[in-house]
């Protein structure tokens, strides 16, 4: 049990930090690598949860599309690599802390007083259940017409960005 | 382990997030901070997967980063449009709407 609760605190420890980095860097492509650090992160928190092919999906999705996309957007538009990191930032920054320190304590005092002293239980059903098949057979039988829905959102989606960002 | 920890290091990812949104001024860091929002929601999804031994939990996750891709490829689209028309990614400039 123990060797978990390590691994735990390490990957938060560190998916924490590589946030603070995504919204503090004044560094854009510093910015996109912390979130690499953070996408990798929350990967190994479904490995550890035992949702091994939701985390390998997270892999090939977000570090390995949608960074590559950020890191596109982020040369297309110029943004500035280092120095001018001020104009990164609005002058709402104070409000911001306000406002998200405010959300996270009643998130937390939400959160201890619904599920305080509640355990996972890991066993070997646990495991069964992240295995490829049985995710498949849910999302085959049970969530066909979602699937298909987002399938369509994505191919809307496809279409639009080519769309909006086509040089007339 | 205990369900909370979980939840509450997606919540610190969540308003990590929303700092971001409310204090960042280019428009890719905005799109940057949605997306952590994003995964501390998945990181609760999947919690609550393994807490009930449900698999729905997972396939609602694949959900949502299915939709945080398009999100993404429609959001750096527009970001990469009002760069072209303003000649900057800062989003404090899209102010046309204003009297």
């Amino acid at each position: 049990m123990w060797e978990q609760q390590v691994a735990f605190s390490v990957l938060a420890l560190a998916i924490g930090s590589a946030a603070i980095g995504v919204v503090r860097s004044r560094n854009v492509v510093h910015a996109a690598l912390f979130l690499v650090v953070v996408l990798a992160g929350a990967a190994a928190i479904y490995i550890l949860l035992a949702a091994e092919f939701t985390a390998w999906v997270q892999v090939l999705i977000y570090i390995g599309a949608v960074v590559i996309l950020f890191l596109f957007g982020i040369m297309l538009t110029r943004a500035p690599m280092r120095g001018e990191g001020s104009r990164l930032d609005n002058d709402q920054r104070w409000a911001a802390v306000v406002v998200s320190l405010f959300v996270l304590g009643v998130l937390i005092a939400l959160l201890v007083d619904a599920f305080g002293g509640q355990d996972i239980h890991f066993s070997h059903t646990l495991v069964n259940l992240g295995r490829t098949g049985s995710v498949g057979r849910d999302i085959f039988r049970v969530y066909v017409v979602p699937f298909e829905v987002v399938s369509m959102l994505l191919l809307a989606a496809l279409v639009g960005a080519v769309v909006l960002a086509r040089k007339d | 382990m205990e369900l909370n920890e979980f939840l509450i290091l997606s919540a610190f990812l969540f308003c990590t997030g929303i700092y971001g949104v409310l204090a960042r001024r280019n428009g890719v860091l905005v799109l940057m901070s949605v997306e952590l929002m994003l995964n501390a929601v998945n990181i609760n999804l999947v919690a609550f997967s393994a807490f009930t031994k449900n698999v729905s939990g997972q396939v609602f996750a694949l959900f949502v980063i299915t939709i945080a891709a398009a999100e993404v490829g429609v959001g750096l689209a527009i970001v990469l449009l009002i760069y072209r028309n303003l000649h900057s990614p800062d989003l404090d400039e899209v102010d046309q709407l204003k009297g």
